[in-house]
């Protein structure tokens, strides 16, 4: 084996390559268990991790540094892509016909994840953190949802989407906001931490937005390999740029996927998603892993008050945001309950919390927070339609009638 | 006639183009950015899926030209009907048939049954659309297409189950 490791770490490769293996093999056999389940994969991702690592079954000593590495990638990988997936003319649209409706989900979630924060006695860093884990949607969990219970098609969609492209876009802000919080040490250095992580974004958005085409064509390529390479390339490197800026690498790759556009976009988007599938499960399983499950049960309390609490809140957000849009009473509930499930922006913010400092109780919390909302709106979602048909529009017309039989 | 097609930008997924027909149902295309296509029909409250199926690009698009081209189907169709009704067989001449050595005129297979011999097939080679004077040796096979009826006679004809057309010859 001619691994850079040399003669001496013969042994530790092969205990890495056995426990990556492992963890691998056991996250693709999961994935079709969510699939025969009609699950989001997600959950399950997260209750693996909790099962093995610290405080599990088995401990994985060899490949943590890996899966850390593999987590940041992760993070920055799924990023991008949600970059990829909005063109810049929906953010407008969206945030234009939107905003209303962005201010209202803002306060509406962050303010209770700021609120049980502070009344735990966490201090103001937690509150801010809580409140963003509170706060945003999982697209990716929401999208799922949706797509597997046939849902696209329905009015409701639109709204419930509208609510999660602004979420996604106020992570654009307010991720190096929390970085900068986190980073500046004294009050004195918070205005100036935050300034320049608001300026930086700031430039970031417009280049993205104005200047897109030029970024394509610096990644623009023929070949796929040189596509792929370029994208992921300019990814890292702009969010490590970002990290260095206290802007939080994250809001980096993401502004990256925005400014790429057109054909590339569509390429970069089909040749990253097999890579993103590898790290972002990496990425869940290590919130996992370091979490000891042990400390679960003792947040468990909390999390259910914070998850029925903001479930409340997001039905009442997506109710709201599905009557905007001249949705009937069933599909405003369908909205409600569609937007409960939160994840992997709450994980980010909990990874970036614990890690700046803020109390490690984030992370038992957010996992049980994620799994609960998950699993309520799973169970919440089929009781909408048995909401007796709102009077129609117009009367129903009777079928024709049958044809004579021959 | 116009018919409305409703679209809903879904961000990130794709489209939903949604119709309301003139029976007063509503049908919603989803046409998500993978190709994938869903036909939805929506329930008696008219915002959700009563159904949703969903469709693969090939299968998406073999439905398209159905619904698109309706003149161009029901001309098919009478065609694969016409076609439906015709059987092509492969008649073997029998070593003792009254027509082996003599001219393919003498069996009158087209007067007597409606089919028609369109080749015949000898050693390996074909002798396509063969004239009345075309010489029938034993072992040919016969090509003959007609109706089912009329294919069926001619293998009678040929096998001398029934009378021949014509006296036969000296020879």
């Amino acid at each position: 084996m001619y691994l850079a490791s040399g003669a001496g770490g013969d042994q530790s490769v092969a205990t890495l390559l056995i426990e990556i293996g492992a963890i691998l093999l056991a996250l693709g056999m999961l994935g079709q268990l969510a699939r025969l389940l009609h699950i989001p994969v997600i959950p399950l991702y997260l209750v693996a991790g909790l099962f093995f690592g610290h405080g599990g079954i088995i401990e994985f000593s060899a490949s943590e540094d890996f899966l850390n590495i593999s987590a940041d990638i992760g993070v920055i990988l799924l990023l991008v892509m949600l970059g990829l997936e909005y063109s810049a003319d929906e953010l407008k649209a969206s945030l234009r016909t939107q905003a209303p409706m962005g201010l209202l989900d803002g306060l509406g979630n962050a303010l209770p994840g700021a609120a049980v924060a502070l009344i735990a006695g966490w201090g103001a860093l937690a509150a801010v953190a809580l409140a963003g884990i509170t706060w945003v949607s999982s697209s990716g969990v929401i999208a799922k949802m949706l797509g597997d219970s046939g849902r696209l098609g329905n009015r409701e969609v639109p709204a419930i989407l509208g609510v999660l492209v602004l979420e996604d876009l106020m992570m654009a802000l307010y991720l190096p906001l929390l970085t900068a919080l986190l980073a500046a040490g004294g009050a004195s250095t918070v205005v100036i931490t935050v300034a320049v992580a608001v300026g930086a974004v700031a430039i970031i958005l417009v280049i993205a937005t104005r200047y897109g085409r030029f970024v394509t064509a610096l990644v623009s390529a023929h070949d796929k390999e040189s596509l792929l390479l370029g994208v992921l390339g300019l990814t890292l490197l702009v969010a490590g740029l970002a990290d260095e800026l206290k802007v939080s690498a994250a809001v980096g790759a993401f502004l990256v996927g925005i400014a790429l556009s057109g054909t590339v976009a569509e390429t970069a988007t089909e040749l990253l998603a097999p890579l993103r599938d590898v790290f972002a499960a990496a990425f869940f399983v290590t919130f996992g892993l370091s979490t000891d499950p042990g400390t679960l049960l003792p947040m468990l309390p909390l999390a259910l008050l914070l998850a029925a609490l903001t479930s409340g809140t997001k039905i009442g957000t997506g109710y709201v945001a599905a009557r905007r849009d001249g949705v009937k009473r069933r599909g405003r509930w369908r909205a409600g309950v569609a937007l409960i499930p939160r994840g992997e922006f709450s994980v980010i913010i909990a990874t970036l919390a614990v890690a700046g400092g803020v109390t490690d109780k984030l992370a038992p919390l957010t996992a049980c927070y994620v799994l609960l909302t998950i699993a309520l709106a799973g169970a919440l979602q089929k009781l909408p339609d048995r909401i007796p048909v709102s009077p129609p529009v117009s009367p129903p017309r009777s079928e024709p009638p049958s044809p004579a039989s021959v | 006639m116009n018919v409305e097609i409703i679209n809903r930008v879904l961000p990130g997924i794709g489209v939903c183009q949604e119709v309301e027909l003139q029976s007063g149902h509503r049908l919603g295309i989803v046409t998500r950015r993978n190709g994938l296509r869903e036909i939805v029909v929506y329930d008696d409250d008219g915002d959700g899926a009563a159904m949703t199926l969903a469709l693969t690009d090939d299968e998406a698009n073999a439905l398209a030209e159905v619904l698109g081209a309706p003149k161009l189907i029901l001309r098919l169709a009478e065609l694969q009907q016409q076609a439906d009704g015709l059987v092509t067989e492969q008649l073997h001449l029998p070593a003792g048939s009254p027509y082996a050595s003599r001219p393919l005129g003498d069996t009158q297979a087209r007067t007597r049954t409606g089919a028609s011999i369109v080749a015949i097939l000898r050693q390996g080679s074909a002798f396509a659309s063969p004239t009345p004077d075309f010489v029938l040796r034993a072992g040919d096979l016969v090509v003959t297409v007609g109706t089912r009826e009329g294919v069926d006679q001619v293998g009678h004809i040929l096998a001398g189950a029934v009378g021949t057309g014509a006296p036969p010859g000296t020879g």
